[in-house]
């Protein structure tokens, strides 16, 4: 039974991680680029959210749209004003770039919303639910979690596969100069996205916080860095392989924490991530590029 | 002499050694007639060590064209290895220098011993592969360092990784105490020392660079598959880089950590390989005294503007992105290659700008 909990726990981390997760696979996917601000700007949807719910006193679901709007503009104007001049040009000046818009993020966050952790209060009302005579509890959280992450992940495979978007985000991301050629406007294509994973991200903000009460500028850096992570363990560039990864890398932590040793759990996480890649080079999901000589 | 001055590889050499050593003395001199403040005098240690740190990361992104996320980890294994070698040497051995130095050998060899297993695994894969590889492993390092216990007491050297395994004795003191680090340090680092750390640094790179070896070791960045096709052991070449890379970083580290009284592992965490590879990018890639440059003006930039406070990291973060624009940007190149064309239009008249051709 205590298996069972911890499972079902990882799972619910894991389908935050995994939120955040296909945030960093689209914009890899289609700009090739590693977002390294992705993690701020879960951040920034959070505090909005605290924000609309506190000081506003609105309902928990309109902050959730209200955070998704703001980081769905905030994204945009990142990427037009921070990405977009860098376009063709090294992948490590844009990553560079990136992480300087991380540190604007973090410490814009500092003077609005000063350094002092908030108490987020999670946006769930549902009461736990026991069963097996309390021996399993599941919270709302993690069912609203589990639930969300379903949703999206459906959402976003009928968006990719269906909608005219949907394709020529693919197809850019197959071949960018190709997709130009078929009239695909690319930097529209490459907006959307990070549109969309910049929504995405808000949500993952909410849920993250829901789970882990404390809000502070820095909240969304290890997430980021893990859902990151989780990408790759998937093979990044690969929506289904963000999801897989992200729920894996919540059950392989939760039940490290659990079973083998609370202080090296960074250690077996990223250990794992490591023997992975040297198996599967591309990630589990990944499609491995054949070199041309 | 003359001949050396003729070769543009060791022109270039020469004004790096010669702009560290002027930068040395002018510092020394200004010290020694007490014209700098404490803070001043406290910043002196750090930035040499981020010099260095900045000058090995180069080797491998730039001239070895490899994407390392994960340089803190060999400056933190170097910096804890440093510290229980500087406490265990200090009875038997009586001079400080001669104590830091074996401390900052010692770092250097921990940490290049870790570069060498560790580039096993991580070198068989490339691009940005390899850089989460490079960050798993130096969250590793900070994971596993941030949980070590060391120890000495009557009965002798006690290692351990878990706070109930440690029993020290009745007198039994902790060189590092797990989560809490390394407390007790003794200042050993100075700023002589500092300064000959990025000499050695540079000697050992700038020869390597212009070695054989870094001749090979560019064409692998340059063209993986050309360079193997003519006989390149480019596994091999990409190793060497690794370990010299993580050698210096792991004597850089030992420094750092000889230059507190108390040290924790969170201090190697990501953001620090990160703060470092800023350097080495905003300096130019292959550039060794564009790091060396760069290092100094990021590190001094934050600190300088301290009476700023609040306002401090963010005027930082908007400099960075302004800069990388800048710098990298096509639509920005072209316009300074328009507008000094029109400069140089000014001077020659008759020939447009941009059309010298």
């Amino acid at each position: 039974m205590q298996v069972l909990q911890y499972l079902i726990n990882g799972i619910s981390i894991g389908a935050v991680y995994a939120i955040i997760a296909l945030g960093y696979t689209m914009v890899y996917g289609i700009a090739k680029m590693l977002n390294f601000a992705h993690g701020d700007v879960i951040m920034v949807g959070a505090y909005i959210s605290f924000c609309v719910t506190n000081y506003l006193g609105l309902p928990a679901i309109v902050s959730v749209i209200a955070a998704m709007g703001v980081c769905t503009i905030l994204g945009i104007i990142i990427e037009k004003l921070a990405y977009k001049p860098l376009r063709g040009t090294s992948s490590l000046a844009v990553l560079i770039t990136a992480i300087g818009v991380s540190y604007f993020l973090q410490n814009a966050a500092q003077l609005i919303w000063s350094s002092s952790p908030k108490n987020f209060t999670s946006i769930v009302t549902m009461d736990p639910i026991a069963l097996f005579d309390g021996r399993l509890i599941i919270t709302g959280e993690v069912l609203v979690t589990v639930l969300i992450s379903a949703l999206v992940m459906v959402g976003l495979t009928l968006f990719t596969g269906k909608t005219k978007t949907g394709k020529a985000m693919r197809a850019v991301s197959e071949d960018r100069d190709a997709a130009q050629l078929m009239g695909i406007n690319v930097n529209q294509t490459i907006s959307t996205t990070f549109a969309i994973g910049s929504a995405l991200a808000a949500i993952a903000g909410v849920l993250l916080c829901s789970t882990v009460p404390t809000l502070m500028p820095t909240t969304g850096s290890m997430p980021g860095i893990r859902a990151f992570t989780a990408a790759v363990l998937g093979g990044i560039g690969s929506i289904p392989g963000a999801m897989l990864g992200g729920i894996l890398l919540g059950i392989i932590e939760t039940l490290s924490k659990a079973y083998l040793s609370t202080q090296f759990s960074d250690a077996i996480v990223f250990s794992v991530l490591i023997i992975i890649l040297l198996v599967k080079p591309a990630g589990l999901l990944g499609k491995q590029v054949q070199e041309k000589v | 002499m003359k001949q050396l001055l003729k070769n543009k590889n060791s022109r270039t050499n020469m004004i790096t050694y010669l702009v560290v050593i002027v930068a040395y003395l002018i510092m020394q001199t200004l010290n020694s007639m007490d014209m700098l403040g404490s803070s001043v005098r406290g910043y002196l240690v750090p930035l040499c060590v981020y010099i260095s740190l900045a000058v090995s990361l180069n080797l491998l992104v730039g001239i070895c064209g490899e994407l390392s996320l994960g340089h803190a980890g060999f400056m933190g294994i170097g910096a804890f290895s440093g510290i229980v070698i500087a406490s265990l040497l200090k009875g038997t051995v009586q001079s400080d220098t001669l104590r830091l130095i074996a401390a900052m050998i010692a770092g250097g060899a921990m940490a290049g011993v870790m570069g060498f297993l560790i580039g096993i695994p991580v070198l068989r894969l490339r691009g940005d592969y390899l850089a989460i590889v490079t960050l798993a492993f130096g969250e590793i390092m900070k994971n596993i360092v941030g949980n070590t216990y060391v120890g000495v007491d009557d009965t002798g050297f006690h290692f351990a990784i878990s706070p109930t395994k440690m029993r020290l004795g009745e007198g039994g003191k902790y060189f590092i105490n797990g989560p809490l680090g390394a407390t007790g340090v003794e200042k050993l680092a100075n700023f002589t020392m500092g300064f000959l750390l990025v000499m050695v640094t540079l000697f050992v790179v700038l020869n390597l660079i212009n070695s054989k070896e870094g001749r090979a070791i560019r064409a692998v960045r340059d063209n993986r598959i050309a360079a193997e096709s003519v006989g390149i052991n480019v596994t091999a070449f990409r190793m060497k880089a690794f370990v010299v890379s993580a050698f210096l970083a792991g004597m850089a580290g030992a420094l750092f950590g000889l230059n507190y009284s108390a040290i924790t592992a969170t201090k190697f965490n990501f953001n620090t390989s990160i703060n470092i590879l800023v350097f080495v990018v905003l300096g130019g890639m292959g550039n060794i005294l564009g790091s060396v440059i760069s290092a100094t003006v990021l590190y001094i930039l934050p600190e300088a503007m301290r009476g700023l406070e609040d306002f401090r990291m963010i005027l930082y973060a908007v400099v960075l992105i302004l800069v990388m624009l800048f710098t990298w940007s096509p639509k920005f190149k072209e316009a300074t290659a328009v507008f000094t064309g029109k400069i140089k239009g000014i001077f020659r008249p008759g020939k447009e700008a941009g059309n010298n051709e």
